[in-house]
């Protein structure tokens, strides 16, 4: 839908083949082009014009270098100015360091996401910090908001705070506080009721709340499909409660995510983590470096390949390596490597976070690529027997036409995955053979999923600087 | 609530425009005094469409239709003299073009005498969904209608509890499954029930989606399918929930769910913020599907038909002027 930033300044700088400093029209030129880029993207008209004037002062004069066009240039110049106002590279993370329990108050417009947010937030705070969390709905307002929790907590395995009919917001915060100190809890998320930063009298409460229990981390959960009201909702929250960070949710649509950037110029407060999908342990730190490349429309290529060296379990990795340098890559490591492929989001999840696969969005959509492919492709490996598995070799017809009914698929299936698995080891072989440099040691051939996009446009490697 | 249908009928010809102008007074407040800066005794030259091209985008409107809306003030009105007042109406009216002929309101009526009229909620998380629902089932119980819910967010932890405390405050029944069922069958279960027990209008909810996870995305059209095993026509209505907040994406969500889901009509929620919805500028500008209802608050009579000229008045700055 969006036409990429590259794509408009290829256009603008097509007829400037001169080389030497980029000129005061050169940049105003191409700005004129990253101006439009950001407002698509949905950032706040306040926050592009400030941005585009720091944008301009550094690049008029810049030299630019040899191998790279004016365009390039201007975009990397772009680029970083977007990362460094976006927070600079790295992430900032939670703030416990406090006496336990530490209160961590989520506030927010209705439907920006607190409470999967609020249970996000308390199941990485138990698995990754090691601490005990208790978390309490406050939204007394919304009818079973506080069941929504509670019902997030069992799934889960965290402790709330039990639902008491009729208390307002302040008694029940006091409350979870209370009850956190007596069992010993370590964090308290205080999950409140969405409200307009304009309605004076649920802003009070929040303040009321706030005033009560002092919280460490006030995070504002905002939307990051949010358009130009970004500024304000942000703002307002900030100036009325004190905002201690932001939590970006669904940052896994197909939004530009220009709300993140207005948000933080307008507040200065860190995005400190982002939700990225409907399962519970969708989320992840805030990587500037991501948002920056999404907004400019130059996709994500840090994410996958961070994504991946996550998903990738080492040992797994390191045992497939040694198998591979052998040369004996068998069904079982197929199945291996097709589980992970699901796990980071199957094949569309890979593919919608390269670089310029916007452009060929709809060719992807057409081609139809079917997620199921990866499953069913299991399906057939987990009805062989293990022998087979090791030794693909014996699958004879009657074999075959036994694993298809076992796996519910047709013998064609059957065929193309062990044609599939042929060539994989075809190609590992090789590899092996050339030595082992590092290209496979993060393991994850691509050649598994849909049919045709087999080993797509990697030379079938795995991805470098894995690890 | 309480009140009878007539007494209802005489308020809302004096509050509607009021309420619609309260939601939107605190949005229209900035695009008033900013337009207001702008024109007061002032030619009108490209510095001032400027100006006015991005009180457009800070709308929401986008960078394309500001820019298009620009070209039809200026149009016959370029470097004369011009007041604040004359602008917002000129603004006005180029809005309420573009506007006017998707302002159609819901037909809660209009089914079968012997099937109800379907009405299919769908959207991405958080847009409001399920309260519309609630709202609506009130709305229409309350005109005397027998409605029936069927809570197809089968996803989300408490949604059906959600709709279940709506369903008791509007009388209504609630249909629901168990967490993680088919929400398709429970659409059908739900429309043979309904017709069963000859109920006037059906409201199904969805989880929400984002219009990028094609598996989701496909859920609604065989919700779509296996209604029209009942019902060929089912459903009569497909209304996609757009969060006013939210900017160009809308856009997308409107040409996916559109395409897979094939909506019929729009429903903004969450006006009464400062967020001014312009989006709805752009989309009725480049898909012309019908907005349906608007919502303008949290309480029930807060959802209310859209009306192109009041709401391109409000956004226009004009609407005390208009009324009065």
């Amino acid at each position: 839908m969006f036409e990429s930033l590259s794509d408009r300044l290829g256009d603008v700088f097509a007829r400037l083949r001169k080389r030497g400093a980029l000129t005061d029209s050169d940049v105003v030129e191409a700005l004129r082009e990253v101006r439009v880029a950001l407002l698509e993207a949905d950032v706040a008209l306040p926050v592009v014009k400030d941005f585009i004037n720091t944008v301009k002062e550094e690049a008029v004069g810049q030299e630019v270098i040899r191998s790279v066009s004016p365009g390039q240039m201007v975009i990397k110049i772009v680029n970083d100015a977007l990362i460094a106002k976006l927070g600079g590279e790295g992430a900032v993370e939670i703030d416990l360091n406090a006496a336990p329990p530490v209160p961590i108050l989520m506030v927010g417009l209705q439907g920006s996401g607190k409470t999967t947010s609020t249970a996000k937030i308390a199941l990485r705070l138990t698995q990754k910090d090691r601490k005990k969390v208790l978390m309490a709905s406050l939204d007394v307002r919304r009818p079973a908001a506080q069941e929504q929790l509670r019902v997030l907590g069992e799934m889960a395995g965290i402790a709330t705070l039990p639902v008491v009919e009729g208390q307002m917001p302040v008694e029940i915060a006091r409350r979870a506080l209370n009850a956190a100190r007596l069992q010993g809890f370590d964090v308290v998320m205080l999950d409140t009721a969405g409200r307009m930063h304009v309605d004076e009298a649920l802003m009070a409460e929040v303040v009321a709340v706030r005033d009560a229990v002092g919280p460490v981390e006030t995070l504002l959960v905002a939307d990051s499909l949010t358009g130009q009201d970004a500024v304000n909702v942000a703002q307002q929250f900030h100036e009325r409660i004190g905002l201690t960070g932001i939590v970006l949710t669904r940052v896994d649509g197909d939004g530009r995510g220009g709300a993140a950037l207005s948000m933080r110029a307008i507040t200065g407060v860190p995005i400190k983590l982002m939700g990225t999908g409907e399962k519970i342990d969708a989320l992840e730190p805030f990587h500037p470096e991501r948002i920056a490349g999404r907004i400019l429309g130059m996709g994500d290529i840090v994410s996958l390949v961070e994504k991946a060296a996550e998903t990738v379990d080492r040992q797994e990795a390191e045992k497939l390596a040694a198998k591979v340098a052998k040369g004996n890559f068998d069904l079982d490591d197929l199945a291996q490597q097709l589980k992970q492929m699901r796990k980071m989001g199957g094949m569309q999840g890979v593919l919608s976070m390269l670089p310029g696969v916007a452009k060929i969005k709809d060719q992807i959509a057409k081609a139809n690529i079917d997620e199921k492919v990866i499953k069913r492709q299991e399906a057939i490996i987990s009805s062989m027997t293990r022998e087979e598995r090791r030794n693909p070799k014996i699958i004879a017809a009657k074999r075959k036409v036994r694993i298809a009914k076992g796996s519910g698929t047709s013998v064609q299936d059957v065929n193309r995955l062990l044609k599939q698995h042929q060539q994989m080891a075809d190609m590992m072989k090789r590899m092996g053979k050339l030595g082992q440099k590092g290209m496979m040691r993060g393991g994850f051939p691509f050649g598994g999923g849909g049919g045709g996009m087999g080993g797509g446009g990697r030379g079938g490697g795995g991805f470098p600087g894995l690890r | 609530m309480t009140d009878g249908p007539d007494d209802k009928e005489k308020s809302a010809k004096g509050g509607w425009l009021r309420r619609l102008r309260e939601g939107l007074s605190r949005s229209t407040g900035v695009l008033t005094e900013s337009i207001g800066s702008i024109f007061t005794k002032r030619r009108l030259d490209n510095e001032a469409l400027d100006e006015l091209e991005e009180v457009l985008i800070r709308a929401d409107l986008g960078v394309r239709v500001a820019g298009r809306i620009r070209a039809a003030v200026a149009k016959g009105r370029f470097d004369r003299e011009i007041s604040a007042e004359e602008i917002r109406e000129a603004l006005a009216q180029e809005l309420a073009v573009i506007l006017a002929p998707v302002a159609q309101p819901l037909d809660p009526d209009g089914a079968g005498a012997t099937s109800p009229r379907v009405i299919l909620f769908v959207g991405v998380n958080g847009a409001g969904k399920t309260t519309t629902i609630g709202k609506l089932a009130r709305l229409l119980a309350g005109q005397g209608k027998r409605v029936m819910i069927a809570a197809g967010d089968t996803f989300r932890a408490a949604a059906v509890e959600q709709l279940q405390v709506w369903g008791e405050r509007a009388g209504v029944p609630v249909v629901t499954g168990k967490v993680g069922a088919d929400a398709a069958g429970l659409a059908f279960e739900a429309l043979e029930r309904a017709r069963a027990e000859g109920f006037a209008v059906l409201l199904i909810d969805t989880a929400g989606r984002l219009q990028n996870k094609e598996g989701l995305m496909s859920e609604l059209a065989k919700i779509r399918r296996v209604l029209a095993k009942l019902d060929p026509a089912a459903p009569h209505e497909t209304l996609l929930v757009l969060d006013a907040t939210t900017g160009q994406n809308a856009l997308s969500q409107v040409e996916v769910f559109g395409e897979i889901a094939k909506v019929t009509g729009l429903v903004m929620t969450k006006l009464d913020g400062t967020a001014r919805g312009g989006v709805l500028v752009a989309i009725a500008e480049r898909f012309g599907l019908p907005i349906r209802m608007i919502g303008v608050g949290e309480g029930v009579e807060d959802l209310q038909d859209f009306d192109a000229l009041a709401f391109a008045r409000a956004l226009a700055g004009s609407a005390a002027r208009s009324e009065a």
